[in-house]
């Protein structure tokens, strides 16, 4: 009686591990759900400005806002990394980079525990924080 | 049938476990994670200063000191965005937990107490005009921020949190005052 039961929970504890193992192993060094293309549009705005450090510094600002605690900045490459903590952990890296003459491209991209944020809505919010502290409209890019 | 019992007992927190992990690892991002929550204006009023007079460097350095003061360690800089980063190990064993784990041991059931956190620090300085270069700007805000990670004995993470504790920040402040001889203004 007692070994059949030990042996379902053995059975369950597999199961769950089975389960949990959505993450692939290798794979997911180049793996992505959506089309690169799709994703870059969903992560970038254009914003009409050609000030990198003034927009990093308002990227720093928004992601603080939101909660976020910058991990690295770097002003030459134009980028900013940040890790949010609230009962789950959410990872952000922003560059900001030139666009044309006279605008900068934004994107971010984030990672929710283990996995990529695809989904278009998060950056929709990101956006909607940050042209508020630009004072200026983000632009969608084709 | 008491073997069938100790046996559950025993696994019934790897099934936790394992929950936990599938939970973690099929989420999805809450959809409030990236929007401005009503509290933002207050938590960065909470974590803020403003200082007057001062360079970006000599404030930067200052605030480097605080953190060095209190145990961080410094894991990344960058004078030019007035960013830094630190991190420290400590302790987390609290007294409540001690008793309460002790009082459930003497009752036959082992229980896991908080053990170690990582806090992180960042820490931004910007000028108050944003139109200006921090190069000729004497007055700026400085934002810190602290978040940890709470393991158990067990070294499962227990908590995963931002510090909120307006005290701490308070506490911070006064520091960095003392150090450069300036009052921080709340704004």
């Amino acid at each position: 009686m007692s070994a059949i039961t030990g042996r379902r929970l053995v059975a369950f504890l597999l199961a769950c591990i089975g389960m949990a193992s959505c993450a692939p192993s290798t794979k997911a060094v180049m793996a992505t759900d959506a089309s690169a293309v799709q994703l870059r549009s969903f992560q970038s705005r254009a914003f009409d400005t050609t000030e990198t450090n003034k927009t990093l510094r308002t990227v720093m600002a928004t992601l603080q806002d939101l909660s976020f605690v910058i991990d690295k900045a770097d002003a030459e490459l134009g980028t900013v990394s940040a890790t949010k903590l609230s009962g789950y952990e959410l990872r952000i890296t922003v560059t900001v980079r030139p666009r044309g003459e006279d605008q900068l491209l934004v994107r971010a991209n984030a990672q929710y525990m283990d996995r990529a944020v695809e989904d278009p809505t998060p950056y929709q919010d990101f956006f909607t924080a940050l042209e508020k502290s630009m004072f200026l409209t983000a632009q969608q890019v084709q | 049938m008491s073997t069938v019992t100790t046996r559950i007992q025993r696994l019934s927190p790897a099934c936790v476990m394992c929950a936990a992990v599938l939970a973690g690892g099929c989420a999805t991002i809450p959809p409030d994670a990236l929007q401005l929550s009503p509290d933002s204006t207050q938590r960065r009023e909470m974590q803020t200063r403003k200082y007057e007079g001062i360079d970006d460097k000599h404030l930067m350095a200052a605030s480097s000191g605080v953190l060095q003061d209190l145990g961080f360690n410094i894991d990344e800089s960058e004078v030019t965005l007035g960013v830094v980063v630190g991190s420290k190990d400590r302790s987390a064993i609290t007294p409540g937990q001690v008793a309460a784990a002790v009082l459930v041991a003497l009752l036959g059931v082992p229980m896991d107490i908080d053990r170690t956190q990582k806090i992180r620090v960042s820490l931004v300085v910007r000028p108050v005009s944003a139109d200006l270069a921090a190069e000729t700007s004497r007055d700026f805000y400085v934002r810190v921020t602290f978040q940890r990670i709470v393991r158990n004995t067990a070294g499962a993470v227990t908590r995963i949190e931002a510090v909120d504790e307006a005290e701490i920040y308070q506490q911070f402040f006064e520091k960095l005052s003392g150090s450069i001889f300036l009052e921080g203004q709340r704004i």
